[in-house]
């Protein structure tokens, strides 16, 4: 199936203003003889209306790394700014309403409300923050992610693509600065991967979103303007525009 | 967000209503209550007032100070001629006068009838057709001379019917009088367990035994005048030892006395939903402390769209608030329900209580709903602070647990200063002289709700070696499934000891009334085979506490066989400005009371004659009396005698029958009304023996209402009251041992469904339906026993503090009832477990496995 992915042409010129700023982080996890470091200095720039991709082999520090830049967890030293912020510099709740303008989440198992139908589920960040949902914006958006027809479904009446979906449509809603996904496919059969891929390309190219996504999928890596390779904490490699093809080369290099 | 939380609740609708049904029934016993009293206190006000009805002002008797009801003594009555004085008055319209007391209707079986503690009311009707008369006649005719009217329930109960003769005894032996009618008090349905008979004038003044005179005067004002000028004339005609009172402020009077005692059940049985609703605070904080932890992942997701710890807190505290206002409002109209249940249990233990419909007042709906959100909105408060610190991350991390408070550091010494606080706060309540009843109250309830919160803190600590030991008898029994029961109990102490905590503090109160009541039992024993050493039989009424007409004991005096006879009567008396409990004694009581004396010896009893007393040790002390010291007391008719104190007695642990000051019966009878015995002793010819037990039956038959009991079967039955009460407060502690019931349900339920991929990992690996069910069951047990051990032993320890400030009972264990208590425990588990069992073995093996 990775024939049907085309290499797009990059959406932003390379200068594009960078929207998430991290420099030189580290995390160590546990102490003395059992820590791990499982960051080593990573510093990286995202710009908007970019798809970076990130890959490794498993256990070199993506998720970590993504935790961090997304505010979840805290490097054990350097800095991560998102939209000019210092996230360093806030509290709980300056952090909570960072959030609520700046960033959205893409999970690998979905975190739907389970008590909540599809569209209450995609305008929950609204909710959440108290505003009133665009009706425009949101029968577009459910739209886009091609759930109309099943809007007033549960979670548990739809299928796994159709669960992403959903949650890709929350991650849209309140339009964040960037979007975070990790493994967004990881949970999901090859077809719906593409899909789902598909979805989150069509995202970045039509409404100009910024997204940073965790993949194991070279055909996924294929579809982003940039592909950050990691391996043991440290970004090895960086790659604009390959084909999947040289990805499944560069991952084979890096031993898995 | 709002909707939010609300759908949260729906979501869960089973672990909803788990944790809202100990709310619900707190909230029952509270609401309950209130409904019970208020109908009680309505159906009595609505007696009052009817009997008060037709009147404008009454005229009483008046004594030197306010008597209690049950004292003994009575309002002296006055001269009728009264009547005439009052009815000549220009001022009033129409008077009647009346006579009224304890009258005895004796029924078939030749017993006096009396239901449990209620009065027996006979009264005179001068005039059936009269504006003073509340009585309506059911059938038949108002009373002439020789004929009674008998209340319609007494008559359905005990088969009498018009023309029929039947027994009344009041003050002298029994009449035998024709029933003229029946008759029923307006508009109350029932009047309780109390009978009513109604009689002419003359016959009443003979039965009372008060001849020529009358007890009060019922007055209506002549047309057109005032009920204030009424009184202001009537006043100018009335003797020293009377009085008058408006009829509405008479009906109060009349009042005064019930409602006291149900002011006093009202806050009887509120502590008891009190406790219920304590232990139904554990439940809930513990159900919805599982529930968030099961839910942290949903938390964590809200945190990362945005939501902020104030949100999440609102949120929780919504779901609360909703819950506990639903269970609120169900408990509320399980109150109701409970209000008529316990109007049958009253009924069912012979405590019947005048019943004229439930009363629901706004003031019983305000603050069930109150106390039901307030509570549980309480206990919600830690878990939802709990779930505040869910961290975002927890949105991605598998098996992420919650950060620790920055205070959980400081849990092991909060719980030990808490119970340290506690147990000094009881103390104080205990010891400490110079407090006042407010004070007390405070710093022993304070004191016992820090004892139970420390300790169910302190408690996490134990659950290890608890469970470990408890859990024994699972392991043998059980197999397999016994051992993973008794490692799951261990694997999560906090929730384990929350469980167990609830259970803890009901069988904590359970046994302290059981010690306390064992107690009270041996010493009064003790008390009762030490003063009563050398009697034979007593005679006391047929319900072992009311007075009984000194001419039965004169009866029993004539009995063949009978050498002495000693009488003790009680009344109330003013002495140093405080009213007292007053006793007196007859010469023979002297070789039959067996007391320590301190000063002087028995032989004081048989010489006290005209002017002696003597006083126990305590009041002695107090007043600092000794021998030869002039006590003056005021008597209810208003005179003062100075009375010498000849002798000072040390009463037994189990407390005396004498009041602080005891004088001969020549005295208080010439100072009382109507002298009553309260009981008799008797030492007879060849002590107890059939024959002489016949010899005093056959005396009695005269009067019904006394009986004659050996000395063991006198204190069993003044034990057996004890026990009815007994009773009923067990059944109130069930109420909270329920509710921690459902705490165990709600806490294996959650715990099945935590562990339900690791169930149908156990199915699928050969455990059977059985063994997962035996699994379940011996957790449960497990987690009950070790509420019943900590409760017990917290029991043993308040009843031993309790114990040693209150020197009338001494300590002693109810080995058998606690062995007891801890099988009900064994139970509680038990039942708790079908149905979380149930669900666990019916668990989908496949489901179970792929479950996330
Ligand atoms: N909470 C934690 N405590 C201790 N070590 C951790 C923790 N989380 C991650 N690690 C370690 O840090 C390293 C990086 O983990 P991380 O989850 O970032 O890897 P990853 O690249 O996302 O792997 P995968 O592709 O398997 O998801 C690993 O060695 C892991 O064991
Ligand atoms: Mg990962």
């Amino acid at each position: 199936m990775s024939e049907t992915i085309t290499t797009p042409a990059p959406a932003r010129a390379p200068d594009a203003e960078p929207v998430v700023t991290a420099t030189e982080l580290t995390r160590r996890y546990g102490e003395g003889d059992t820590a791990v470091d499982a960051l080593r200095g990573v510093s990286l720039n995202v710009r908007k209306g970019e798809l970076t991709a990130v890959m490794g082999p498993s256990g070199s520090g993506k998720s970590t790394l993504m935790h961090i830049l997304a505010g979840l967890d805290r490097p054990t030293s350097g800095e991560v700014a998102i939209a000019g912020t210092k996230l360093s510099t806030l509290n709980d709740n300056d952090m909570t309403r960072l959030r609520r303008q700046h960033i959205g989440f893409v999970f690998q198992f979905f975190n739907l409300l389970p008590m909540l139908d599809a569209e209450e589920n995609i305008v929950l960040p609204l909710s959440i923050a108290g505003e009133k949902p665009d009706k425009a914006w949101v029968n577009e958006l459910l739209d886009q992610v091609g759930l109309t027809p099943r809007r007033t479904h549960k979670p548990s009446e739809l299928s796994g693509g159709q669960q992403q979906r959903v949650a890709i449509g929350r991650a849209l809603v309140n339009k964040p600065t960037i979007i975070f996904a990790d493994e967004p496919t990881g949970n999901l059969d090859s077809k719906t991967s593409g899909e789902i891929l598909e979805l989150l390309e069509r995202s970045v190219r039509e409404l100009q979103q910024t997204i940073v996504m965790v993949t194991h999928e070279p055909r996924a890596a294929a579809i982003a303007d940039r592909v950050l390779f990691l391996d043991d904490g440290l970004i090895v490699r960086e790659a604009s525009n390959i084909s999947a093809h040289d990805i499944v080369a560069a991952m084979e290099e890096l031993g898995e | 967000m709002t909707a939010f939380a609300l759908r949260g609740l729906l979501g869960r609708k089973l672990r909803t209503a788990l944790t809202a049904i100990a709310i619900v029934l707190g909230v029952a016993t509270v609401a309950g209550t209130y409904v019970l009293t208020d109908s009680i206190n309505n159906a009595f006000h609505s007696i009052f007032f009817e009997t008060r009805a037709g009147s404008d002002a009454v005229i009483s008797g008046k004594s030197a100070f306010d008597l209690s009801g049950d004292s003994g003594s009575t309002a002296p009555s006055f001269d009728e001629s009264l009547l005439q004085k009052v009815r000549s008055l220009p001022e009033v319209g129409e008077a009647q006068g009346q006579v009224n007391g304890e009258a005895h209707l004796i029924g078939k079986d030749g017993k006096a009838i009396v239901y449990g503690g209620a009065p027996n009311l006979g009264f005179s009707i001068a005039d059936g057709a009269s504006r003073f008369n509340p009585l309506q006649l059911v059938s038949g005719a108002w009373p002439k001379p020789g004929e009674v009217v008998i209340d319609k329930s007494t008559a359905s109960k005990e088969h009498f019917k018009i023309g029929q003769v039947i027994g009344v005894q009041a003050q002298g032996p029994v009449d035998r009088l024709r029933v003229s009618g029946i008759v029923k008090f307006g508009s109350v349905s029932t009047i309780g367990g109390a009978t009513l008979s109604g009689f002419d004038l003359p016959t009443a003044q003979h039965l009372f035994e008060k001849p020529g005179k009358l007890d009060e005067i019922a007055v209506a004002s002549a047309q057109g005048v005032s009920t204030p000028k009424l009184v202001a004339s009537i006043k100018q005609v009335l003797p020293a030892d009377t009085q008058i009172r408006t009829a509405k402020l008479q009906s109060h009077e009349d009042a005064k006395e019930t409602d006291s005692f149900i002011s006093f059940l009202q806050k009887f049985l509120l502590g008891f939903g009190g406790v219920a609703l304590f232990v139904g605070s554990f439940v809930i904080a513990n159900s919805l402390s599982i529930t968030i932890a099961q839910r942290m992942r949903e938390f964590a997701t809200l945190r990362t769209l945005g939501a902020s710890r104030s949100q999440v807190l609102r949120s929780v505290m919504l779901e609360a608030l909703v819950m506990g206002t639903l269970a609120s409002i169900v408990g509320l109209f399980a109150g109701l329900a409970l209000a008529k249940g316990l109007f049958s249990l009253f009924d069912a233990v012979g405590f019947t209580l005048p019943n004229n419909g439930l009363t629901l007042e706004t003031r019983t709906i305000v603050v069930a709903l109150l106390v039901g959100i307030v509570v549980t909105l309480l206990a919600s408060l830690r878990p939802a602070l709990r779930a505040t610190r869910v961290p975002p991350i927890a949105a991605v991390r598998e098996g992420a647990t919650l950060p620790e408070s920055r205070w959980a550091r400081y849990r092991l010494p909060a719980a030990i200063v808490l119970t340290v606080l506690g147990f000094a706060g009881l103390l104080a309540g205990l010891f400490v002289s110079n407090l006042g009843t407010g004070q007390i109250l405070l710093l022993m309830l304070g004191g016992a709700l820090l004892v139970f919160f420390g300790v169910a803190l302190l408690s996490v600590r134990l659950i290890g070696p608890l469970a470990w030991t408890l859990g024994w008898p699972a392991t043998k029994l059980g197999g397999a499934a016994g051992a993973l029961a008794r490692d799951n109990s261990r694997r999560n102490p906090q929730r384990t000891a929350s469980t167990a905590s609830a259970l803890m503090i009901g069988l904590a109160l359970v046994t302290l009334v059981s010690i306390l009541a064992a107690g009270i039992v041996s010493s009064f024993r003790g008390a009762v085979k030490d003063i009563w050493r050398n009697a034979d039989y007593a005679i006391t009424a047929q319900n072992n506490f009311n007075p009984i007409p000194i001419a039965a004991s004169e009866a029993v005096g004539k009995t063949p066989g009978v050498t002495s006879v000693a009488d003790v009567r009680a009344g109330e008396g003013l002495a140093y400005g405080h009213k007292i409990a007053i006793t007196a004694v007859n010469p023979p009581a002297a070789s039959v009371f067996n007391l320590d004396w301190t000063h002087g010896t028995s032989t004081v009893m048989a010489h006290l004659g005209a002017d002696g007393a003597f006083v126990d040790k305590d009041y002695a002390d107090s007043h600092h009396l000794e021998i030869g010291s002039p006590v003056p007391l005021t008597f209810a008719d208003g005179t003062q005698e100075l009375l010498n104190v000849e002798g000072i007695f040390d009463p037994p642990t189990g407390g005396s029958p004498f009041g602080r000051v005891t004088m001969s019966t020549t005295v208080f009878d010439s100072h009382t009304e109507q002298p009553e015995n309260l009981y008799s002793f008797v030492v007879m010819n060849g002590g107890q023996t059939a024959a002489n037990q016949a010899a005093l039956d056959k005396t009695l038959k005269a009067f019904p209402n006394a009986k004659a009991a050996t000395r063991q079967k006198f204190i069993d039955n003044q034990i057996s009251g004890l026990s009815s009460i007994l009773n009923i407060l067990y059944v109130l502690l069930a109420l909270s041992v329920v509710v921690s019931l459902f705490g165990i349900v709600n806490t294996l339920v959650l715990t099945v469904f935590e562990r339900t991929r690791e169930i149908g990992m156990l199915r699928a690996i050969g455990m059977t339906r059985r063994q997962v069910r035996r699994m379940i069951r011996h957790e449960s047990v497990i987690t009950a026993l070790i509420g019943a051990v900590i409760g017990i032993a917290l029991g043993i320890i308040l009843a031993s503090l309790l114990i040693a400030r209150v020197d009338f009972i001494v300590l002693s264990l109810p080995v058998g009832q606690l062995i007891v208590f801890g099988v009900a425990a064994i139970l509680v588990g038990i039942i708790a477990a079908i149905f979380p069992a149930r669900r666990a073995s019916r668990l989908n093996v496949l489901q179970a496995l792929q479950y996330e």
